[in-house]
Protein backbone atom coordinates (compact mmCIF):
# COMPACT_ATOMS: atom_id res chain seq x y z
CA UNK A 1 0.00 0.00 0.00
CA UNK A 2 3.10 2.57 0.90
CA UNK A 3 4.11 1.72 -2.36
CA UNK A 4 1.24 2.62 -4.20
CA UNK A 5 0.97 5.78 -2.59
CA UNK A 6 4.36 6.55 -3.39
CA UNK A 7 4.29 5.66 -7.00
CA UNK A 8 0.77 8.09 -7.13
CA UNK A 9 2.44 10.91 -5.09
CA UNK A 10 5.95 10.52 -6.91
CA UNK A 11 3.45 10.84 -9.96
CA UNK A 12 1.95 13.75 -9.34
CA UNK A 13 4.64 16.22 -7.66
CA UNK A 14 8.31 14.70 -8.08
CA UNK A 15 8.18 12.90 -11.80
CA UNK A 16 5.17 15.79 -13.06
CA UNK A 17 5.23 14.71 -16.32
CA UNK A 18 4.66 18.43 -17.74
CA UNK A 19 6.81 20.34 -15.39
CA UNK A 20 9.50 17.57 -14.64
CA UNK A 21 9.21 15.36 -17.41
CA UNK A 22 8.54 18.02 -19.94
CA UNK A 23 5.92 15.77 -21.77
CA UNK A 24 2.77 16.72 -23.00
CA UNK A 25 3.63 20.60 -23.74
CA UNK A 26 1.59 21.45 -26.87
CA UNK A 27 -1.86 20.55 -24.92
CA UNK A 28 0.10 22.51 -21.98
CA UNK A 29 0.69 25.72 -23.71
CA UNK A 30 -2.31 25.45 -26.04
CA UNK A 31 -4.96 24.67 -24.24
CA UNK A 32 -4.06 26.32 -20.76
CA UNK A 33 -5.83 29.73 -21.89
CA UNK A 34 -9.25 29.41 -20.06
CA UNK A 35 -9.70 27.29 -16.91
CA UNK A 36 -12.41 25.52 -18.26
CA UNK A 37 -10.95 24.48 -20.97
CA UNK A 38 -7.85 23.23 -19.08
CA UNK A 39 -10.27 21.44 -16.91
CA UNK A 40 -11.92 19.22 -19.83
CA UNK A 41 -8.47 18.86 -21.28
CA UNK A 42 -7.30 17.67 -17.91
CA UNK A 43 -10.20 15.41 -17.45
CA UNK A 44 -9.90 13.92 -20.94
CA UNK A 45 -6.14 13.09 -20.42
CA UNK A 46 -6.78 11.81 -16.85
CA UNK A 47 -9.22 9.23 -18.47
CA UNK A 48 -7.25 8.78 -21.72
CA UNK A 49 -4.05 7.86 -19.57
CA UNK A 50 -6.06 5.37 -17.35
CA UNK A 51 -7.90 3.50 -20.58
CA UNK A 52 -4.25 3.48 -22.36
CA UNK A 53 -2.67 1.85 -19.42
CA UNK A 54 -4.99 -0.79 -18.94
CA UNK A 55 -4.93 -1.95 -22.70
CA UNK A 56 -1.22 -1.40 -23.24
CA UNK A 57 -0.09 -3.30 -20.06
CA UNK A 58 -1.75 -7.03 -21.11
CA UNK A 59 -1.01 -6.28 -24.56
CA UNK A 60 3.07 -5.98 -23.69
CA UNK A 61 3.00 -8.74 -20.81
CA UNK A 62 1.15 -11.25 -22.52
CA UNK A 63 1.51 -10.71 -26.10
CA UNK A 64 4.32 -8.96 -27.04
CA UNK A 65 6.98 -10.18 -24.00
CA UNK A 66 6.32 -14.09 -24.27
CA UNK A 67 6.96 -13.66 -27.92
CA UNK A 68 10.50 -11.49 -28.08
CA UNK A 69 8.26 -8.58 -29.82
CA UNK A 70 9.19 -5.81 -27.47
CA UNK A 71 10.94 -3.88 -29.88
CA UNK A 72 7.32 -3.44 -31.50
CA UNK A 73 5.97 -1.43 -28.40
CA UNK A 74 6.52 1.98 -29.40
CA UNK A 75 4.00 1.06 -32.58
CA UNK A 76 1.84 -1.42 -31.24
CA UNK A 77 1.28 1.22 -28.43
CA UNK A 78 0.22 4.15 -30.47
CA UNK A 79 -1.79 1.94 -33.02
CA UNK A 80 -3.64 0.38 -29.53
CA UNK A 81 -4.02 4.06 -28.03
CA UNK A 82 -4.87 5.71 -31.34
CA UNK A 83 -7.57 3.19 -31.91
CA UNK A 84 -8.88 2.83 -28.16
CA UNK A 85 -9.60 6.93 -27.93
CA UNK A 86 -11.77 6.45 -31.60
CA UNK A 87 -13.57 3.65 -29.99
CA UNK A 88 -14.14 5.50 -26.42
CA UNK A 89 -15.43 8.91 -28.84
CA UNK A 90 -18.10 6.67 -30.28
CA UNK A 91 -19.03 5.04 -27.11
CA UNK A 92 -19.13 8.50 -25.45
CA UNK A 93 -21.07 10.20 -28.46
CA UNK A 94 -24.07 7.44 -28.33
CA UNK A 95 -23.88 7.02 -24.85
CA UNK A 96 -22.72 9.95 -22.83
CA UNK A 97 -23.48 13.04 -24.83
CA UNK A 98 -23.46 14.98 -21.93
CA UNK A 99 -19.32 14.09 -21.30
CA UNK A 100 -18.54 13.74 -24.96
CA UNK A 101 -19.32 17.69 -25.47
CA UNK A 102 -17.15 18.27 -22.48
CA UNK A 103 -14.46 15.99 -23.29
CA UNK A 104 -15.28 15.40 -27.03
CA UNK A 105 -13.14 18.19 -28.71
CA UNK A 106 -10.00 17.40 -26.41
CA UNK A 107 -9.83 13.64 -27.02
CA UNK A 108 -8.56 13.68 -30.33
CA UNK A 109 -6.28 16.24 -29.41
CA UNK A 110 -4.59 13.84 -27.15
CA UNK A 111 -4.96 10.43 -29.03
CA UNK A 112 -1.19 10.86 -30.34
CA UNK A 113 -0.16 13.36 -27.40
CA UNK A 114 3.49 11.88 -26.23
CA UNK A 115 2.58 11.92 -22.44
CA UNK A 116 0.22 9.18 -23.38
CA UNK A 117 2.41 7.39 -24.93
CA UNK A 118 5.02 8.24 -22.27
CA UNK A 119 2.75 6.94 -19.29
CA UNK A 120 2.33 3.63 -20.95
CA UNK A 121 6.02 3.11 -21.81
CA UNK A 122 7.67 4.29 -18.89
CA UNK A 123 4.83 1.89 -17.29
CA UNK A 124 6.55 -1.09 -18.49
CA UNK A 125 10.37 0.20 -18.26
CA UNK A 126 9.40 0.88 -14.45
CA UNK A 127 8.70 -2.94 -14.15
CA UNK A 128 5.22 -1.92 -12.59
CA UNK A 129 2.34 -4.77 -11.84
CA UNK A 130 -1.26 -3.71 -13.34
CA UNK A 131 -2.05 -2.00 -10.19
CA UNK A 132 1.05 -0.42 -9.61
CA UNK A 133 0.32 0.73 -13.36
CA UNK A 134 -3.15 1.86 -13.01
CA UNK A 135 -2.32 4.00 -9.93
CA UNK A 136 1.11 5.54 -12.23
CA UNK A 137 -1.66 6.29 -15.02
CA UNK A 138 -3.70 8.34 -12.24
CA UNK A 139 -1.02 9.94 -10.50
CA UNK A 140 0.06 11.46 -13.72
CA UNK A 141 -2.77 12.23 -15.06
CA UNK A 142 -3.45 14.27 -11.73
CA UNK A 143 -0.11 15.98 -12.23
CA UNK A 144 -1.00 16.71 -15.41
CA UNK A 145 -4.22 18.51 -13.61
CA UNK A 146 -2.33 19.91 -11.63
CA UNK A 147 0.05 21.54 -14.01
CA UNK A 148 -2.62 23.03 -16.62
CA UNK A 149 -4.98 24.37 -14.00
CA UNK A 150 -2.23 25.91 -11.73
CA UNK A 151 -1.08 27.23 -15.24
CA UNK A 152 -3.88 28.51 -16.51
CA UNK A 153 -4.33 30.20 -13.22
CA UNK A 154 -0.76 32.47 -14.04
CA UNK A 155 -2.04 32.57 -17.46
CA UNK A 156 -5.16 34.39 -16.62
CA UNK A 157 -3.15 36.77 -14.26
CA UNK A 158 -0.60 37.57 -17.21
CA UNK A 159 -3.76 38.40 -19.80
CA UNK A 160 -4.08 41.14 -16.85
CA UNK A 161 -0.64 42.81 -16.58
CA UNK A 162 1.07 45.35 -18.52
CA UNK A 163 3.13 42.73 -20.24
CA UNK A 164 7.02 44.60 -22.63
CA UNK A 165 5.67 44.88 -25.93
CA UNK A 166 8.66 42.00 -26.70
CA UNK A 167 7.58 39.68 -24.44
CA UNK A 168 3.90 39.53 -25.10
CA UNK A 169 2.40 36.14 -26.45
CA UNK A 170 4.73 33.05 -26.49
CA UNK A 171 8.06 34.46 -24.94
CA UNK A 172 6.01 35.72 -21.55
CA UNK A 173 3.97 32.35 -21.49
CA UNK A 174 7.67 30.41 -22.13
CA UNK A 175 9.33 32.36 -19.57
CA UNK A 176 6.19 31.66 -16.94
CA UNK A 177 6.39 28.03 -17.52
CA UNK A 178 9.70 27.68 -17.10
CA UNK A 179 9.13 29.51 -13.43
CA UNK A 180 6.12 27.40 -12.52
CA UNK A 181 8.66 24.11 -13.72
CA UNK A 182 11.57 25.29 -11.52
CA UNK A 183 9.22 25.38 -8.58
CA UNK A 184 8.31 21.82 -8.90
CA UNK A 185 11.86 20.94 -9.07
CA UNK A 186 11.75 21.64 -5.17
CA UNK A 187 9.59 18.29 -4.72
CA UNK A 188 12.65 16.55 -5.46
CA UNK A 189 13.46 14.19 -2.98
CA UNK A 190 10.71 14.77 -0.38
CA UNK A 191 8.33 11.66 -0.80
CA UNK A 192 11.47 9.22 -0.28
CA UNK A 193 11.73 10.86 2.85
CA UNK A 194 8.13 11.27 3.83
CA UNK A 195 7.72 7.52 4.14
CA UNK A 196 11.21 6.78 5.61
CA UNK B 1 12.74 -12.81 -44.53
CA UNK B 2 11.38 -14.52 -41.46
CA UNK B 3 12.49 -12.23 -38.74
CA UNK B 4 10.52 -9.07 -41.15
CA UNK B 5 7.29 -11.20 -40.90
CA UNK B 6 7.45 -11.73 -36.75
CA UNK B 7 7.34 -8.12 -36.88
CA UNK B 8 5.15 -7.56 -39.39
CA UNK B 9 2.34 -10.01 -38.94
CA UNK B 10 1.10 -9.16 -35.34
CA UNK B 11 1.28 -5.65 -36.09
CA UNK B 12 -0.96 -6.40 -39.06
CA UNK B 13 -3.21 -8.25 -36.92
CA UNK B 14 -3.55 -5.67 -34.34
CA UNK B 15 -4.07 -3.16 -36.90
CA UNK B 16 -6.91 -5.28 -38.35
CA UNK B 17 -8.58 -5.91 -35.36
CA UNK B 18 -8.59 -2.45 -34.15
CA UNK B 19 -9.81 -1.30 -37.92
CA UNK B 20 -12.86 -3.78 -37.17
CA UNK B 21 -13.61 -2.87 -33.55
CA UNK B 22 -13.85 0.16 -34.95
CA UNK B 23 -15.90 0.01 -38.12
CA UNK B 24 -18.51 -2.42 -36.36
CA UNK B 25 -18.29 0.67 -33.54
CA UNK B 26 -19.47 3.19 -35.78
CA UNK B 27 -21.93 1.28 -37.56
CA UNK B 28 -23.87 0.33 -34.09
CA UNK B 29 -23.57 3.28 -32.49
CA UNK B 30 -23.78 5.68 -35.40
CA UNK B 31 -25.48 9.25 -34.01
CA UNK B 32 -28.03 10.01 -36.58
CA UNK B 33 -27.39 13.90 -37.63
CA UNK B 34 -29.75 16.19 -38.78
CA UNK B 35 -29.35 16.51 -42.32
CA UNK B 36 -30.47 19.88 -42.78
CA UNK B 37 -27.65 20.84 -39.83
CA UNK B 38 -24.76 22.02 -42.62
CA UNK B 39 -27.00 23.74 -44.86
CA UNK B 40 -28.68 25.77 -41.84
CA UNK B 41 -24.98 26.39 -40.47
CA UNK B 42 -24.13 27.67 -43.58
CA UNK B 43 -26.59 30.00 -44.39
CA UNK B 44 -25.18 32.03 -41.09
CA UNK B 45 -22.68 34.29 -41.05
CA UNK B 46 -20.08 32.57 -38.89
CA UNK B 47 -19.48 35.56 -36.67
CA UNK B 48 -20.81 33.96 -33.61
CA UNK B 49 -21.59 37.19 -31.96
CA UNK B 50 -24.58 35.77 -29.91
CA UNK B 51 -27.12 37.96 -30.82
CA UNK B 52 -29.77 35.39 -31.34
CA UNK B 53 -29.41 34.52 -27.82
CA UNK B 54 -27.95 31.19 -28.45
CA UNK B 55 -24.42 29.68 -28.26
CA UNK B 56 -23.06 30.60 -31.15
CA UNK B 57 -24.23 30.11 -34.95
CA UNK B 58 -23.55 26.49 -34.21
CA UNK B 59 -26.39 26.76 -31.48
CA UNK B 60 -29.08 28.53 -33.45
CA UNK B 61 -28.50 26.65 -36.48
CA UNK B 62 -28.94 22.92 -33.85
CA UNK B 63 -31.98 24.73 -32.12
CA UNK B 64 -33.23 25.52 -36.25
CA UNK B 65 -32.95 22.05 -36.82
CA UNK B 66 -34.52 20.64 -33.54
CA UNK B 67 -37.89 22.90 -33.26
CA UNK B 68 -40.04 24.04 -35.63
CA UNK B 69 -41.05 26.98 -33.04
CA UNK B 70 -37.54 28.61 -33.37
CA UNK B 71 -38.06 31.99 -35.12
CA UNK B 72 -35.67 32.01 -38.54
CA UNK B 73 -35.20 36.33 -37.84
CA UNK B 74 -33.16 36.27 -34.88
CA UNK B 75 -29.74 36.52 -36.75
CA UNK B 76 -29.46 40.52 -37.00
CA UNK B 77 -25.90 40.52 -38.61
CA UNK B 78 -27.41 38.38 -41.43
CA UNK B 79 -30.63 40.57 -41.97
CA UNK B 80 -33.33 39.29 -44.73
CA UNK B 81 -31.25 37.58 -46.88
CA UNK B 82 -30.13 34.80 -44.10
CA UNK B 83 -34.12 34.98 -42.71
CA UNK B 84 -35.06 34.11 -46.19
CA UNK B 85 -32.79 31.44 -46.97
CA UNK B 86 -33.39 29.87 -43.39
CA UNK B 87 -37.14 29.72 -44.32
CA UNK B 88 -36.48 28.30 -47.19
CA UNK B 89 -34.55 25.19 -46.01
CA UNK B 90 -36.50 25.05 -43.05
CA UNK B 91 -39.94 25.22 -45.09
CA UNK B 92 -41.54 27.93 -42.68
CA UNK B 93 -42.81 30.74 -43.62
CA UNK B 94 -40.47 34.08 -43.51
CA UNK B 95 -40.57 37.09 -41.52
CA UNK B 96 -38.65 40.16 -41.53
CA UNK B 97 -35.57 40.69 -39.49
CA UNK B 98 -35.71 44.19 -37.22
CA UNK B 99 -32.34 45.30 -38.35
CA UNK B 100 -30.88 46.93 -35.28
CA UNK B 101 -27.70 49.36 -35.26
CA UNK B 102 -25.68 50.40 -32.31
CA UNK B 103 -25.69 54.05 -30.85
CA UNK B 104 -23.76 55.67 -28.36
CA UNK B 105 -25.24 57.79 -26.13
CA UNK B 106 -22.08 60.05 -25.32
CA UNK B 107 -21.02 62.68 -27.31
CA UNK B 108 -18.47 64.02 -24.87
CA UNK B 109 -15.17 64.69 -27.48
CA UNK B 110 -11.89 66.87 -26.00
CA UNK B 111 -13.91 70.08 -27.63
CA UNK B 112 -16.57 69.57 -25.27
CA UNK B 113 -15.51 68.07 -22.46
CA UNK B 114 -11.57 67.99 -20.28
CA UNK B 115 -9.77 65.62 -18.72
CA UNK B 116 -9.65 65.52 -14.68
CA UNK B 117 -6.44 63.33 -14.62
CA UNK B 118 -3.56 61.90 -16.35
CA UNK B 119 -3.92 58.38 -17.12
CA UNK B 120 -1.30 56.32 -16.90
CA UNK B 121 -2.11 52.50 -17.07
CA UNK B 122 -3.69 49.57 -18.79
CA UNK B 123 -4.86 50.85 -21.94
CA UNK B 124 -8.47 49.88 -21.56
CA UNK B 125 -11.77 51.17 -20.82
CA UNK B 126 -12.69 48.58 -18.08
CA UNK B 127 -9.14 49.15 -16.38
CA UNK B 128 -9.85 52.70 -16.54
CA UNK B 129 -13.09 52.72 -15.27
CA UNK B 130 -11.58 51.19 -11.70
CA UNK B 131 -9.68 54.42 -10.91
CA UNK B 132 -12.24 56.71 -10.18
CA UNK B 133 -14.51 56.41 -12.96
CA UNK B 134 -11.84 56.98 -15.85
CA UNK B 135 -9.50 59.87 -16.49
CA UNK B 136 -12.44 62.53 -18.40
CA UNK B 137 -13.91 64.70 -15.82
CA UNK B 138 -17.68 63.13 -16.56
CA UNK B 139 -17.77 59.57 -14.86
CA UNK B 140 -20.97 58.40 -17.01
CA UNK B 141 -19.06 59.46 -20.22
CA UNK B 142 -16.87 57.52 -22.98
CA UNK B 143 -13.75 56.38 -21.57
CA UNK B 144 -12.39 56.67 -24.91
CA UNK B 145 -9.97 53.34 -24.67
CA UNK B 146 -12.01 51.44 -27.35
CA UNK B 147 -12.76 48.23 -25.46
CA UNK B 148 -15.58 48.84 -28.32
CA UNK B 149 -13.65 49.41 -31.21
CA UNK B 150 -10.99 46.11 -30.36
CA UNK B 151 -14.15 44.04 -30.29
CA UNK B 152 -16.40 45.22 -33.18
CA UNK B 153 -16.04 42.21 -35.81
CA UNK B 154 -16.31 44.43 -38.34
CA UNK B 155 -14.35 47.56 -37.63
CA UNK B 156 -16.98 49.89 -37.65
CA UNK B 157 -16.49 51.52 -34.55
CA UNK B 158 -13.69 54.00 -34.00
CA UNK B 159 -12.53 56.19 -31.25
CA UNK B 160 -11.91 59.90 -32.61
CA UNK B 161 -11.36 62.68 -30.12
CA UNK B 162 -11.77 60.54 -27.06
CA UNK B 163 -15.40 59.43 -27.88
CA UNK B 164 -16.51 56.14 -29.93
CA UNK B 165 -18.43 57.03 -33.17
CA UNK B 166 -19.98 54.12 -34.92
CA UNK B 167 -20.47 53.66 -38.24
CA UNK B 168 -23.95 52.99 -39.33
CA UNK B 169 -23.63 51.58 -42.51
CA UNK B 170 -20.98 49.00 -41.61
CA UNK B 171 -22.99 47.75 -38.32
CA UNK B 172 -24.19 44.95 -38.19
CA UNK B 173 -25.84 45.19 -34.76
CA UNK B 174 -24.49 41.92 -33.44
CA UNK B 175 -24.33 44.00 -29.70
CA UNK B 176 -21.02 43.13 -28.77
CA UNK B 177 -19.83 46.18 -28.00
CA UNK B 178 -22.93 46.99 -25.66
CA UNK B 179 -21.56 44.42 -23.49
CA UNK B 180 -17.94 45.37 -23.44
CA UNK B 181 -18.82 49.18 -22.69
CA UNK B 182 -18.21 49.17 -18.93
CA UNK B 183 -20.47 52.44 -18.67
CA UNK B 184 -23.49 50.89 -20.60
CA UNK B 185 -23.13 54.06 -22.93
CA UNK B 186 -23.75 52.14 -26.32
CA UNK B 187 -27.90 50.61 -27.13
CA UNK B 188 -28.93 48.59 -29.78
CA UNK B 189 -31.84 50.91 -31.80
CA UNK B 190 -33.61 49.88 -34.92
CA UNK B 191 -31.98 51.07 -38.16
CA UNK B 192 -34.81 53.34 -39.27
CA UNK B 193 -34.50 57.32 -39.04
CA UNK B 194 -33.73 58.04 -35.45
CA UNK B 195 -32.79 60.46 -32.92
CA UNK B 196 -30.63 59.86 -30.36
CA UNK B 197 -29.28 61.41 -27.22
CA UNK B 198 -26.10 61.45 -27.16
CA UNK B 199 -25.64 61.86 -23.36
CA UNK B 200 -25.83 59.73 -20.31
CA UNK B 201 -24.73 61.63 -17.71
CA UNK B 202 -27.78 61.40 -14.62
CA UNK B 203 -26.30 64.11 -12.90
CA UNK B 204 -27.79 67.56 -12.33
CA UNK B 205 -28.24 69.51 -15.23
CA UNK B 206 -25.65 72.93 -13.29
CA UNK B 207 -23.24 69.73 -12.36
CA UNK B 208 -23.56 68.31 -16.40
CA UNK B 209 -23.04 71.58 -17.51
CA UNK B 210 -19.54 72.10 -15.55
CA UNK B 211 -18.03 68.92 -17.04
CA UNK B 212 -19.45 68.78 -20.26
CA UNK B 213 -20.56 71.58 -23.00
CA UNK B 214 -22.48 68.52 -25.11
CA UNK B 215 -24.56 66.84 -21.99
CA UNK B 216 -28.12 66.57 -21.21
CA UNK B 217 -29.17 69.27 -18.93
CA UNK B 218 -32.53 67.33 -17.88
CA UNK B 219 -34.32 70.92 -19.13
CA UNK B 220 -36.90 68.55 -20.83
CA UNK B 221 -37.63 71.18 -23.62
CA UNK B 222 -37.49 67.95 -26.28
CA UNK B 223 -40.13 66.51 -24.14
CA UNK B 224 -42.38 69.74 -24.63
CA UNK B 225 -41.76 69.78 -28.80
CA UNK B 226 -41.79 66.02 -29.81
CA UNK B 227 -45.00 65.80 -31.38
CA UNK B 228 -45.92 61.89 -30.52
CA UNK B 229 -44.49 62.11 -26.82
CA UNK B 230 -41.58 59.74 -27.40
CA UNK B 231 -39.34 61.52 -25.47
CA UNK B 232 -39.59 61.56 -21.79
CA UNK B 233 -36.83 63.39 -18.99
CA UNK B 234 -35.55 60.35 -15.99
CA UNK B 235 -32.83 60.26 -14.10
CA UNK B 236 -31.78 64.22 -15.53
CA UNK B 237 -31.32 62.50 -18.95
CA UNK B 238 -34.29 62.56 -21.72
CA UNK B 239 -34.58 58.87 -22.90
CA UNK B 240 -36.31 58.13 -26.82
CA UNK B 241 -38.70 55.86 -27.85
CA UNK B 242 -37.31 54.88 -31.13
CA UNK B 243 -40.62 53.23 -32.21
CA UNK B 244 -42.25 56.21 -32.09
CA UNK B 245 -39.46 58.13 -33.02
CA UNK B 246 -39.64 56.36 -36.55
CA UNK B 247 -43.62 57.50 -37.19
CA UNK B 248 -42.26 61.25 -36.22
CA UNK B 249 -43.65 63.71 -38.68
CA UNK B 250 -41.74 66.73 -37.93
CA UNK B 251 -38.37 64.90 -37.94
CA UNK B 252 -35.56 66.90 -36.10
CA UNK B 253 -37.78 69.46 -34.54
CA UNK B 254 -36.41 67.36 -30.73
CA UNK B 255 -32.63 68.11 -32.02
CA UNK B 256 -32.94 71.61 -33.12
CA UNK B 257 -35.03 72.82 -30.37
CA UNK B 258 -31.78 71.10 -28.00
CA UNK B 259 -30.39 73.57 -25.62
CA UNK B 260 -26.88 72.13 -25.42
CA UNK B 261 -26.70 69.52 -28.57
CA UNK B 262 -27.16 66.76 -26.77
CA UNK B 263 -29.58 65.22 -29.21
CA UNK B 264 -28.31 64.09 -32.55
CA UNK B 265 -30.59 62.88 -35.67
CA UNK B 266 -29.78 60.12 -38.10
CA UNK B 267 -31.87 59.70 -41.40
CA UNK B 268 -31.82 56.52 -43.11
CA UNK B 269 -32.39 58.01 -46.47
Amino acid sequence: MTKLIIILLSAVFINNYVLSRFLGICPFLGVSKKLDSATGMSLAVIFVMLMATAATWPIQTYLLDPNGLGYLQTIVFILVIAALVQLVEIVLKRYMPSLHKSLGVYLPLITTNCAVLGVTILNIDEGYTFPEAMVNSLGSGLGFFLAMVMFSGVRSVLEASDVPKSFRGLPITLTAAAIVSLSFLGFGGVIENLFA
Amino acid sequence: MEAILTAVIPVVIIGVICAAILVIASKVMAVKEDERFPAVRECLPGANCGACGYAGCDGYAKALCESENVPTNLCIPGADSTAKQLSEILGVEFADVAEQVAVVHCAGDCRHTQDKVTYFGIESCAAAKLTYGGKGSCTYGCLGFGDCANICPQDAICVADGVARIYPHHCIGCGMCVKACPNHLISLVADTDRAVVACSNKDKGSQTRKVCSNGCIGCKKCEKVCPLGAITVSENVAVIDCGKCAQCPDFGVCAKNCATGAIGTFSVS
